[in-house]
């Protein structure tokens, strides 16, 4: 009995990420495509979650089958780049220097601003 | 005949999902963190596919249905952020303030280094999503009009290097607060440098977990403005 239940809810799971995924192509559509419709499903998601329109029980083995296993979709992806090989190798030094160097240049912005606002806003909260 | 066999829709699926799981495994008995699934997918596949002489868009063809799923994996990611509502709300204001600027300097560098080195525009296009977690950077891409297999190498060269190179940048930058150390691996290399982040920590791994899809947002927006 319990197994067939088990079932149900991966359905349920199923249907609700689908149809966040179609209101998202909705959205897409009618507000403006520059967020990509799985982009504005993900806000929707997120919004009927806490709203409470989504139980987060109902969502939660698929959601986290797929997020934990997202590398596999995008492997057919990652594939096409044999197709694209000669581009690549005639810049490879400047793809990755272009790559390691912006990488590098976010995780320092990025932490040091956070670093710094957490400085501040502590401070001002110790003033009080 | 065996040919047309090989080249079925179930053989290039049982293809995918068999080098994945191979690479699972392989990750799972060696104990390496660093050792992705991704890293010995790719070959496995990329060699059978040559050894069978395969062409490439046979088999992304019949692994149309595999690609489907990255839109509802990107849905999902709604629930990550529900999970860690409660670190969102308590440093709101700095989390969101600095997702933005990350990633305003995540597309802004890329187009300077891209007129720097006289890379075509193909890379510009493919590359400025490139600290966004794959399957929405892979969105932005197609949006943008560049390469869709590019991006999703480019984005897991960014992951790795960013796990790899990380802790090291961060000690250096004296980058000690933990939120601030997991914003700076999830905003900079997405999931894979979340799976480092977690190693720091629970509270690094969490923030590394929500600016995953924070950055994903954030760099949608700024680059509908470009």
């Amino acid at each position: 009995m319990e197994k067939q239940e088990d079932l149900m809810k991966i359905l349920k799971g199923i249907f609700i990420i689908l149809l966040h995924l179609a209101l998202g192509h909705l959205c897409a559509g009618v507000i403006g495509d520059f967020i990509p419709a799985s982009v504005w499903g993900m806000v929707l998601l997120f919004a009927s979650l806490m709203l409470g329109v989504v139980k987060p029980d109902d969502v939660k083995t698929v959601a986290h089958f797929l997020t934990d296993n997202m590398t596999i979709f995008f492997l057919p992806a990652a594939i096409g780049i044999m197709d694209q090989w000669a581009l690549i190798k005639m810049n490879l030094l400047a793809w990755l220097a272009v790559v390691l160097i912006s990488t590098v240049l976010v995780m320092l912005t990025t932490g040091l601003l956070q670093q710094w606002l957490m400085s501040i806003t502590k401070k001002k909260g110790s003033d009080d | 005949m065996i040919k047309e066999v090989i080249t079925s829709v179930p053989v290039m699926l049982c293809l995918t999902v068999g080098a994945y799981l191979l690479g699972c495994w392989v990750k799972k008995k060696s104990a390496l963190s660093l050792l992705h699934p991704f890293l010995i997918s790719i070959p496995v596949i990329i060699a059978i596919l040559w050894c069978l002489d395969i062409p490439c868009s046979v088999y992304l063809e019949s692994n149309k249905l595999i690609t489907f799923l990255l839109g509802p994996c990107v849905v999902s990611l709604g629930l990550m952020l529900y999970e860690h509502r409660q670190t969102i709300k308590q440093f709101c204001f700095s989390i969101l303030v600095t997702v933005f600027v990350g990633s305003a300097v995540g597309v802004g560098s890329v187009w300077a280094l891209c007129e720097l080195f006289k890379l075509d525009d193909v890379f510009f296009d493919s590359l400025a999503a490139k600290s966004v977690t794959t399957p929405i950077a892979m969105d932005l891409t197609s949006m943008l009009g560049g390469n869709v297999s590019l991006a999703a190498i480019s984005v897991v060269l960014c992951g790795f290097s960013g796990a790899i190179i990380g802790p090291l940048v961060l000690r250096w930058a004296k980058i000690k607060a933990p939120v601030a150390k997991g914003l700076a691996m999830g905003c900079a290399s997405h999931g894979l440098g979340t799976a480092r982040a977690v190693e720091m920590g629970a509270l690094e791994g969490a923030v590394g977990g929500l600016s995953i899809a924070l950055m994903g947002l954030a760099t949608s927006l700024v680059v509908s403005v470009i």
